[in-house]
């Protein structure tokens, strides 16, 4: 009975400092850890400088304020050669988050109809669904890129041929080109009721729910919301003079004029990307479906509601507690996934950083740009789910 | 008055072909629709996909004017350049050594997946196999030409990549995983930085961060090959992943068990060796089979930096300037073998999922 803990009833004796102590040796390996971890840092922070100095290599954050000099193919904000590497690097992230925003909401629409189609009694849908859910899972991403990005570039007519598939939609190896509004004051109006719509239907949504919690009696929520969503904008369309001429791409020499433009690049990333992402995503809402109870579609059925009743009133949400922490990792997977788009050319974040870092040597500051801005959106992306999936849970006693 | 025993034939339109039909495809109105879309869809895919890859192709032109010319796909092309995308630049006359390599680590892969071998001779297995890949890859023993690992490529590239990679950040994941749920504050914080840090970042940057940071890290003079570089952003990427499905295993197991450990006044060693991990690592099985196939599917990007693994050896093969424009037939044929892989590794793991699922379903 050599441990004082063990025979100490009486007045704690003084603690020795010994092996066999749990807290001495947690802080003992705690302390280990930490300075290996520092050692190793510091070894190679001073490698590091060292190398850098051998190098004439300059170290900071200055080379932004220069001037680029190159190119970049398609970019949301005027850009030019002549900017600044911190210009050309907001160019990268602004197509990366547009890449990713578009991506998700289109993933997330498709991916919810493969789930719920290859659950579907319908054998023929059932099975189609499940072929591409398969095959699209098991190929790597970056090959299905180059295989849309070839199918775009490499099968596809020149703009002189180019396949008109709907009037005013022409594909061609250039990318595809579509109708675009002209610009006119009624569609920025336009654009801000369609924000405005979002607002409205929070409070709509609140409003409901505080009298249905009062009263009993439902509001047509998703009716309303629909109905805002395409009202508002249109209102405010008409506001603004209904204009009715739409800028259509039209042939002038060897190549189309007007309209806007999805570059193959673009459209090959975005393709790819969101038939990846729908394949995991249908995955997702399959198995949240399956978790719940069949014994929910039962009792709806014997209260009398349809299958589609039953789907979106009683089973959805229900499922969007299990659905929603791996849909935010399908999110967070399509996020970085984008960075791929350095692989067939379209220039984003990764693209852009990356022959930044090659023109200028300043490889740490743009590995560490990469880096903070997917740290910083999968952060995000993150937090708004948690309080998404909080806001869902399902709330006990 | 008939009896009772006489048994009647079910109605014709609750059995066959045709209730069948009835049930499964048009049951309602909806379903009715969406069979004809379906229908729809299939009959304007289908027929100009078989044309093109099996009807008007063209298996055995030997150029690609030829190929060219029966309008459907060339696959005389991946005749002509099999080779080159399976191997690679490897040496031409010594490439049954990668085709021998490769077929050792798909049986790796395949005993790995038996229960049989769950036991400590998977370590030797693996441990044997990696040695006996490395020996004949590089080669320069036993009579073997050295060949630099700068000519490697193709399909054993993209399996050691994914094998070694696994294979290695096992350990570090477990490790990292155990460090995770630890009590003692600095090494749980260091472990959820290292953890979060690299799966908030794509792999491309990890693989950037290898081919340009490495080099700079080192101390001068000291310098590892590109391969390795690209092998350890692998590795480092896996172990935080791997980690966090560890850490569900260990989440898994009843709190009994590690208390049961602790009564018997077991150290922490042998508490996780003896106890803990090996349930743990039973449960993880499945997700673990994910892992491995995403980390086979991600080794692709190495791409990206010029390594010669299957994704680029094919891209190599297409810039060949007398078979141009055959990119279509040999990403299917590329898409095939991932296929086939990744395939097979996800029906086993859903069988096993159900093998493993048995001793807990009420």
């Amino acid at each position: 009975m050599a441990d004082p803990r063990v025979t100490g009833a009486q007045s704690a004796p003084p603690r020795r400092l010994s092996w066999n102590d749990p807290d001495v040796r947690s802080v003992v390996y705690q302390v280990v850890a930490v300075s290996l971890i520092v050692f190793i840092g510091w070894f190679l922070v001073s490698n590091t400088l060292h190398n850098l100095s051998v190098r004439n290599i300059s170290t900071g954050f200055q080379f932004l304020t220069r001037e680029a000099g190159f190119a970049i193919g398609e970019s949301p904000i005027a850009y030019g050669p002549e900017n600044t590497y911190a210009r050309a690097i907001m160019v990268g992230l602004l197509n990366t988050l547009r890449i990713a925003v578009i991506g998700i909401i289109l993933a997330t629409i498709l991916g919810t109809i493969v789930g719920i189609a290859r659950l579907s009694k319908n054998w023929l849908v059932a099975k189609i669904s499940m072929i591409y859910v398969e095959v699209i899972r098991n190929v790597p991403l970056l090959l299905q890129l180059f295989f849309w990005y070839a199918i775009i570039t490499e099968t596809l007519p020149g703009p002189r041929q180019a396949i008109n598939v709907m009037p005013g939609v022409f594909m061609s190896n250039r990318g595809i080109k579509l109708p675009a509004p002209t610009d006119h004051v009624a569609f920025d109006i336009a654009a801000f009721g369609f924000l405005l719509a979002f607002i409205v239907i929070g409070v709509v949504v609140h409003y409901a729910k505080k009298r249905q919690d009062a009263t009993g009696k439902a509001f047509p929520v998703y009716r309303t919301g629909i109905a805002l969503l395409v009202g508002l904008p249109f209102l405010g369309w008409l506001l603004g003079g209904a204009p009715m001429e739409l800028n259509v791409p039209k042939l002038q020499g060897f190549n189309y004029v007007g309209g806007a433009t999805l570059t193959p690049e673009f459209a090959a990333l975005l393709i790819g990307l969101v038939l990846y992402t729908a394949g995991f995503i249908a995955e997702v809402v399959r198995a949240g479906i399956q978790a719940v109870n069949y014994g929910q579609w039962e009792a709806a059925g014997a209260l009398g509601l349809s299958r589609s009743q039953t789907l979106r009133l009683i089973v959805l949400p229900q499922s969007l507690r299990v659905i929603i922490p791996p849909m935010t990792s399908q999110y967070l997977n399509l996020t970085k996934n984008s960075s791929l788009a350095v692989a067939i050319g379209y220039p984003d974040i990764v693209s852009v950083a990356n022959t930044t870092l090659n023109q200028t040597g300043q490889a740490i500051e743009g590995i560490m740009i990469i880096m903070a801005v997917y740290l910083t959106i999968s952060l995000s992306i993150s937090l708004f789910m948690n309080w998404y999936n909080k806001q869902i849970a399902l709330v006990e006693r | 008055m008939s009896t009772a025993s006489e048994t009647m034939a079910p109605p014709a339109n609750s059995t066959g072909p045709i209730a069948w039909v009835k049930e499964r495809l048009f049951s309602s109105p909806l379903n009715a629709i969406l069979t004809i879309l379906a229908v729809w869809l299939v009959i304007m895919a289908l027929p100009p996909l078989i044309e093109w890859g099996l009807i008007k192709a063209s298996f055995t032109a030997s150029t690609s004017q030829e190929c060219r010319a029966g309008g459907g796909a060339c696959w005389a092309f991946i005749g002509k350049k099999y080779r080159l995308m399976l191997f690679g630049l490897y040496p031409y006359d010594e490439q049954w050594r990668p085709l021998i390599a490769a077929i050792i680590l798909i049986a790796m892969i395949i005993m790995s997946c038996m229960q049989r071998f769950w036991n400590k001779s998977l370590l030797y297995i693996w441990v044997g196999g990696l040695v006996t890949v490395s020996i004949l890859m590089w080669g320069g023993i036993f009579g073997l030409k050295y060949v630099e690992d700068t000519l490697w490529g193709g399909l054993p590239l993209t399996l050691i990549l994914a094998t070694f990679g696994i294979a290695i950040a096992f350990p570090f994941g477990v490790a990292l995983a155990l460090g995770r749920r630890s009590k003692m504050p600095a090494i749980k914080t260091l472990c959820v930085l290292y953890i979060e840090l690299i799966r908030g970042v794509p792999l491309i940057s990890m693989l950037f961060m290898s081919s340009v940071m490495l080099p700079l890290f080192l101390p001068e003079g000291f310098s590892i090959d590109k391969l390795l570089r690209a092998q350890i952003a692998i590795i480092l990427f896996a172990a935080a992943y791997l980690a966090e499905v560890v850490r569900g295993g260990l989440q898994a197991i009843p709190k009994g068990q590690y208390e049961g450990a602790d009564s018997l006044g077991l150290s922490f060693y042998q508490k996780s060796r003896l106890i803990i991990l090996p349930q743990a690592l039973k449960i993880v099985i499945p997700p673990l089979v994910s892992l491995f196939i995403a980390v086979f599917k991600d080794t692709s990007l190495v791409v990206i930096i010029g390594i010669y693994d299957l994704m680029q050896s094919t891209k190599v093969s297409l810039t060949d300037a007398a078979w141009r424009g055959f990119s279509i037939e040999a990403y299917i044929f590329v898409s095939l073998i991932y296929f086939v892989f990744c395939y097979g590794m996800s029906k086993y793991s859903q069988n096993l999922e159900k093998r493993l699922a048995t001793g807990h379903k009420r």
